[in-house]
């Protein structure tokens, strides 16, 4: 496509087609993708959109790493909704959950982001990709019965979840970025939006513990915590290493789904102990991390350009468990 | 006497008059192709899109391609409501990206037929850069530009089909930026098949969707509406302002 507004927009036209389709991009092509990850949103069109953080905001680090867009991926297109972010540490990581990002967006059709970095992307490992027979795929929820006139396109199931109906079968369906009712035509008031919109979000909230994916290391007798993720994860593993040779007893909490951010164990964890939030940005994740456990963090940020390296996370334990 | 026999009898139900949607459904020949649940639509009395729609449904039935293989994607605007109106697979996506969804669709599903149709200000100012370039691929879809010359939905502000000199809510002293000459504009961008009937050339303009709809590759026809929108000042080129530059 001529641009990335163009190719999240074919990305929509695809899934509706019966496609599994998604699209890739760094730094601003993402934010040229957030109308249209609206659009996907709105229309509950299932979708998988990489992004490759760099150094930002604008054009800022071509290349070189971020952890910036962490905010964007949860909030960048307008208005109230839910999606789901994962975020890959490892090349193996970022071929699994690709997979799991296709089979929980076409789970509860959202749009699903796998949210990488600049170290991630160009990392050289090796990949196990099993046969294709033994890759887990969910497949979309059909329509119960066939095409009928007085298809109800958006009626979701107790799940909140409605089926989607191919296009070309004569189901006839229309589909809109307007607020709509369960038909899917146009409804622009109060209650046709609180009703689509309230569901939009429940839908991934009520499904959150489902959805919700992270690794620990050390944290059994943990008194500091350590929080990072996607490349920053791999510095934190040799910085909760390095801590313990110095007889601090830290842990290391990566969560793979950045949202829905694992808020229950993220609080379990908190109860006792002290929690330091390394990523490289100004505090994007620490953010999310104190409104989870009601109490301040430390902090360790780097803007980009590089990686956060173990001996800078160290100090930042060292600090926590002064 | 006589009352008290009346008021002795059932009261009969009250007749249930149908609605303006279901007595056109019940009675127009193309009802099944049109979603006249959804009427009234909200175009301004005096508009050609009615006319535009209908032109497609005659075309859609003369083509011979059964209804369910015919997807039409509109974007924003009067014209982007069409989608709706048609009972077909019909996407009313975001603000200039018809053409790219529809590129998506279509590559998926060659086996359907794919027409965008959507307003001047949709397809050629903020979508103008994915027309040429849908027209440079040559992909077999049709584009069918409904050209009111600015941006009637919103008040009837100038866009890039507004005629030089012509008033607009913006442009009080009449528009000073030339406009884009559609067919050309498709021509060299790559279309195979380009036409340009207005709203009072029915026929004709029923007539060349069926051969866009016919013709393999990107197929491009504009439809000019009345240059004097209900919703727009007084879209005119005046003398001097119109002859500025040329």
């Amino acid at each position: 496509m001529e641009d990335e507004l163009g190719s999240m927009a074919a990305v929509l036209g695809a899934a509706w087609g019966g496609a599994r389709a998604m699209t890739a991009t760094s730094g601003p092509g993402f934010t040229l993708m957030m109308e249209n990850i609206g659009l996907a949103v709105m229309t509950e069109t299932p979708c998988v959109v990489v992004n490759v953080m760099r150094g930002a905001p604008s054009t800022g680090l071509p290349t070189l790493v971020g952890q910036g867009d962490v905010m964007q991926a949860r909030f960048g297109s307008h208005g109230d909704y839910e999606l789901v972010v994962y975020c890959p540490s490892s090349c193996q990581e970022a071929f699994d959950l690709t997979v799991l990002a296709f089979n929980t967006s076409d789970l509860y059709r959202i749009p699903a982001i796998m949210l990488a970095d600049e170290v991630v992307g160009h990392l050289t490992e090796k990949v196990v990709i099993p046969p294709p027979d033994q890759i887990p795929r969910v497949e979309r929820k059909a329509p119960a019965s066939g095409p009928s006139p007085h298809l109800r396109l958006y009626e979701p199931d107790d799940d909140l979840i409605p089926p989607m109906p191919p296009v070309g079968e004569g189901y006839r369906v229309h589909v809109t970025g307007l607020t709509h009712d369960e038909r899917g035509y146009p409804a622009t008031h109060a209650e046709a939006h609180e009703r689509l919109v309230t569901r939009l979000c429940e839908k991934v909230r009520r499904h959150a513990r489902a959805i919700v994916r992270y690794e620990e290391a050390l944290t059994e007798d943990a008194e500091v915590i350590l929080v990072a993720y996607g490349c920053t994860a791999r510095s934190a593993h040799r910085a909760v290493q390095l801590a313990r040779e110095r007889g601090i007893k830290a842990g290391l909490f990566r969560p793979i789904t950045l949202w829905p951010f694992p808020e229950e164990r993220m609080a379990q964890l908190a109860q006792r102990a002290e929690v330091v939030v390394a990523e490289l940005n100004m505090g994007q994740m620490a953010r999310e991390v104190e409104r989870v456990i009601h109490k301040p963090v430390a902090r360790v940020n780097h803007p980009g350009g590089t990686i956060l390296r173990p001996e800078r996370i160290l100090e930042g334990i060292m600090e926590a468990a002064s | 006497m006589n009352e008290g026999r009346v008021a002795t009898q059932p009261e009969a139900p009250p007749m249930a008059l149908p609605s303006l949607g279901e007595v056109i459904a019940a009675h127009h020949p193309l009802d099944s192709y049109i979603r006249a649940d959804r009427f009234p639509h909200i175009w301004c009395p005096g508009c050609g899109l009615g006319i535009v729609l209908t032109a497609f449904v005659r075309a859609m039935l003369a083509s011979g391609i059964p209804p369910e293989k015919h997807v039409c994607v509109s974007g924003i605007g009067c014209t982007g409501r069409i989608a709706g109106y048609l009972n077909l697979d019909s996407f009313h996506t975001t603000h200039g990206r018809a053409i790219p969804f529809a590129t998506g669709l279509h590559l998926v599903r060659p086996d359907l037929e794919v027409t965008v149709i959507s307003g001047d200000g949709d397809l050629f100012a903020i979508g103008g850069n994915h027309f040429i370039h849908a027209a440079r691929r040559n992909l077999d879809i049709n584009v069918i530009c409904v050209n009111n010359f600015n941006y009637g939905m919103t008040g009837g502000q100038l866009g890039p089909t507004t005629p030089l000199g012509a008033f607009s809510t913006i442009s009080p002293y009449g528009n000073y930026e030339p406009p884009f000459n559609l067919p050309l504009l498709a021509a060299a961008a790559g279309a195979v098949f380009v036409a340009r009937w207005t709203v009072l050339h029915a026929r004709q303009l029923e007539r060349a969707i069926l051969r866009a709809l016919k013709k393999r590759g990107f197929t491009f026809i504009e439809v000019p509406l009345r240059r004097k929108s209900p919703a727009s000042r007084d879209v005119r080129p005046v003398g001097a302002a119109a002859n500025r530059g040329r």
